[in-house]
């Protein structure tokens, strides 16, 4: 660590905090602060959000009646390409990691910094251009190749603007392996005094392993992307078997970077969710070492299944078997995770605010995701139902019903730290409440579908499905509003809140030690940590049945 | 359509089905458990409530964890090791199955039966006896699905994919294009038409174009050419093609093949790829000469040729 790092300014006034750093525009584009970066990301993901489910709004339209007579067939398969690029790189794989990850991790270990806050600020501005070219391949008629541009048809048959497209996720991955990289050096470098490895919140580890997989994982979907680009444009024959290529390696390389993906997508909710169960149940988390243990096995096992994507992809049946065995082993540490959030809430103190409702409903979603997938590693039944609607339902369960629900959790609990406001309680709780019956509804039904074999990326149907579509659409409704809602509410809060003061859920983390919104370097002096996470009672004995009070915090300014 | 929602056409769809519900009351047991538990500790741990905290129970330890991470791990390999014997029955192909060629292209399904009888977007077949496609595509990869026997395997252009069943329940079925193909794949999509074997015979019997496959793909190894370096009479030094599928060659670079489809397309099409050990590559490439259709026929041919150790 270098001696630069340690120096903090200690003012007699209160600091100014953040926000309130510069108020003009090119005061937030240049800031190397890595909240302000955090906002920055938190406006750009929140775009994509609105515009990929925008698309998946129209698709849901579409599918409420059979015959496909709503949207043309080009225009229905660029919505869902839309749908799936916008979703899966612009708002699910940065969602967490670059807002709260951004924000919360340094605080969170003691720093006042990641490592490369010049780094920070141009992995924004890389995401930015990437999103350009997204946003471009939209503008210049859309792709129709779905989000996972198999060849040869990405290549060689394709009509939509797949140079673009590819581009854009190509520059993205940029950004991502940037972030990655900041965030393991900043956990390696800047650890305050007394944070030692196993003193790191579990929210700090789970970007830790995601910061390994998106460094490890990313160059390998470059690779994949510059390929594509390769022999779309320049006519090099890779996958196009009429030239000699090999159709199948792109499924391989692209499952060898999109498996990564999900944990990239998971590990982060793992992380956000164990804060906030600790909380508020008022509980140190069950087996704190088996959790990260846990999150490290996932992100390594998480590299060598990807051949699940392709049981019926014409690949040799013993490799399947292989890649079966895979899948299953790397279903134990989530369901170990499982046990280890319910045992949490085990003789707690447990209260029921907006964070925890969230967090309450991922871990139902998560297991239902988390199950589907066992189904999905076993080779029969995965010939049946592989793209059919059951796993659309399987990994909608585990990235909106587990990942967003997260996100929503996160954001819900670092509000007033984020901000300094409280938002409406009630209002919060019924989003999570609305969101959760507006998830199942939308997903249960194309489970049903899917062992029906209704096949995924159908614009026209068979109306025995109709039912199943419309229920679907239904729910869909209902999750707009409910995604609609925070919207309103935390925007009304940044006016009309409460102020929240500093530590409002009195939560042990060194981020609520500090003042909120937290000053400009986080921290007014360097802060000693004395004590390992989520102490909130002692060691051997439950909490009180209703002291918030926890035992000990887990350190501060001297 | 009757029985099961995607309706069941073949006893293994039936033993999917079972596996499958296994595999939902499993599922269904294990997430009420756990919502029990979690309603069951948010209510009884409520703040404020009267239920014992005080000091935590020895229990609570490294064991407890230990044994569960132990037990999860137990129940998944042996639910991988149940999955992988009724996959492992299924990786062996049928003996003499009755074989069909399937031809994707964007947006259609050609259909070949083994009399020559050519179908568009439909796949008649028989119940009751074992059945093989063979399949290869002429742009990008589809996927054929029967929901009704439970199966489903890619098509891809430049290799052949193989899907085989035995059906038992006659009737008309969806098949469907699975893997997103472009502008149609949607409407890609055609009929799975199981016959008794007599309703079968008598419908093949009675469509247009019926010849035998092997005898078209005979006349095509004479019109182009084939026969006059590959008959046993001809003077240029070519292989012996009498018996040649399924059986091992020897090629020039040291290694051994077997001689199935893919092989012998690419010895049409890329003469040059795998030259048989003992033998000048002089061979001239077929690209662009037999086409897709002519290949399945060429393939009938070539399977039909006696082996020499067959012969008496």
């Amino acid at each position: 660590m270098s001696d630069g790092a340690l120096i903090y300014v200690r003012h007699q006034d209160k600091e100014e905090n953040y926000l309130q750093a510069g108020h003009t525009l090119a005061s937030w584009l240049t800031t190397t602060d890595h909240k302000r970066i955090a906002i920055l990301y938190a406006f750009a993901i929140t775009f994509f959000f609105f515009i990929g489910g925008l698309a998946v709004g129209l698709i849901r339209l579409e599918l409420m009646s059979p015959g496909g007579d709503f949207l043309t067939d080009d225009a229905y398969n660029r919505l869902f390409t839309l749908h799936g690029i916008v979703m899966v790189w612009f708002f699910l794989v940065p969602s967490i990691p670059t807002t709260l990850g951004n924000f919360l991790l340094p605080m969170m270990i003691g720093a006042k910094d990641v490592a490369f806050p010049r780094l920070n600020l141009m992995s924004w501005y890389i995401f930015i251009i990437g999103a350009c070219f997204a946003i471009l391949s939209i503008f210049a008629g859309g792709v129709d190749t779905g989000w996972t541009f198999y060849t040869p048809f990405s290549t060689m048959f394709s009509k939509g603007d797949v140079i673009a497209a590819a581009a854009g996720v190509f520059i993205v991955g940029f950004s991502s392996i940037a972030s990655g990289v900041n965030f393991i050096t900043t956990v390696h470098m800047l650890r305050a005094p007394g944070m030692t490895w196993f003193r790191l919140p579990l929210f700090v580890w789970a970007m830790y392993a995601t910061s390994i997989v998106m460094v490890l994982a990313t160059p390998v979907l470059a690779m994949s992307l510059l390929l594509i680009i390769a022999e779309r444009w320049l006519g090099m024959p890779i996958f196009n078997p009429a030239n000699g290529g090999d159709p199948l390696l792109f499924q391989h390389l692209f499952w060898f970077y999109s498996h990564p993906a999900v944990y990239i997508m998971v590990l982060p909710a793992m992380g956000v969710v164990s804060e906030i169960f600790a909380c508020f149940a008022r509980r140190r988390v069950f087996g704190y070492a088996m959790m990260v243990y846990a999150m490290m096995a996932i992100a390594v096992i998480g590299f060598f299944v990807w051949g699940h994507h392709m049981f019926v992809a014409g690949q040799s049946q013993y490799a399947n078997l292989v890649f079966s065995f895979l899948s299953f082993i790397v279903a134990v540490p989530s369901a170990i995770k499982v046990f280890n959030w319910t045992a949490t809430l085990y003789r707690g103190q447990i209260t029921f605010e907006a964070p925890m409702l969230y967090a309450l409903g991922f871990l139902g979603l998560f297991t239902v995701g988390g199950l589907t997938g066992l189904f999905l590693a076993s080779v029969p039944i995965d010939v049946h139902v592989t793209d059919t609607y059951f796993v659309v339902a399987h990994f909608h369960y585990i990235m909106v019903g587990g990942s967003v629900s997260a996100f929503f959790a996160g954001l819900h609990y670092w509000w007033p730290k984020i901000t300094g406001r409280l938002y409406s309680e009630a209002w919060a709780r019924f989003a999570a409440i609305v969101m959760f019956l507006g998830f199942n509804t939308t997903f249960m039904p194309q489970f049903i579908m899917g062992y029906g074999g209704m096949p995924r990326r159908y614009h026209v149907y068979p109306p025995e499905f109709q039912v199943w579509h419309v229920m679907s659409s239904v729910g869909a409704l209902v999750l707009f509003v409910a995604y609609t809602l925070p919207l309103i509410y935390l925007t009304w809060s940044l006016f009309y809140g409460r102020k929240a003061g500093d530590n409002p859920w009195a939560a042990t983390g060194l981020e609520w030690q500090t003042a909120s919104p937290p000053p400009t370097h986080n921290f007014t002096e360097l802060p000693q940590v004395t004590a390992p996470p989520y102490r909130y009672h002692p060691e051997h004995q439950a909490p009180d049945a209703e002291r918030r009070q926890p035992e000990t915090v887990q350190g501060g300014e001297p | 359509m009757t029985g099961a929602f995607p309706g069941d056409a073949s006893i293994y769809a039936g033993e999917w089905d079972r596996f499958f519900a296994i595999l939902i009351a499993i599922s269904a047991i294990i997430v009420a458990a756990i919502f029990i538990v979690i309603v069951g500790f948010s209510i009884r741990y409520r703040r404020g409530s009267k239920a014992k905290r005080g000091m935590l129970p020895e229990v609570i330890t490294n064991e407890l964890e230990l044994s569960w991470t132990a037990a999860t791990a137990i129940a998944f390999i042996f639910m991988f090791w149940w999955v992988a014997m009724t996959q492992l029955k299924n990786i062996i192909p049928p003996e003499h199955p009755l074989e069909i060629h399937v031809l994707a292209k964007q947006w259609m399904w050609k259909v070949q039966q083994p009399n020559g009888v050519r179908e568009i977007d439909e796949l008649h077949a028989p119940v009751g006896r074992a059945v093989e496609l063979i399949m290869t595509s002429q742009d990008v990869i589809h996927s054929l699905f029967l929901p009704a026997l439970r199966l489903k395997k890619d098509v891809l252009p430049g290799r052949y994919t193989y899907l085989w069943f035995t059906a038992n329940k006659p009737g008309i079925y969806h098949l469907f294009c699975s893997e997103l193909c472009g502008t149609g794949h949607s409407r890609m999509t055609g009929r799975l038409v199981l016959m008794t074997p007599a309703d079968y015979a008598r419908w093949s019997a009675a469509q247009p174009g019926a010849e035998d496959l092997a005898a078209a793909g005979a006349k095509i190894f004479g019109s182009l050419g084939c026969s006059g370096c590959h008959a046993p009479s001809s003077s240029v030094h070519a292989p012996d093609l009498n018996g040649v599928f399924g059986h091992k060659v020897q090629l020039a670079d040291g290694r051994t093949v077997t001689a199935d489809e893919a092989y012998l397309r690419d010895s049409i099409l890329l003469p040059q790829k795998d030259v048989v050990a003992g033998f000048e590559p002089i061979m001239p490439s077929f690209r662009g000469i037999v086409d897709d259709d002519d290949m399945v026929k060429l393939m009938a041919y070539l399977k039909s040729l006696p082996s020499k150790r067959d012969q008496p």
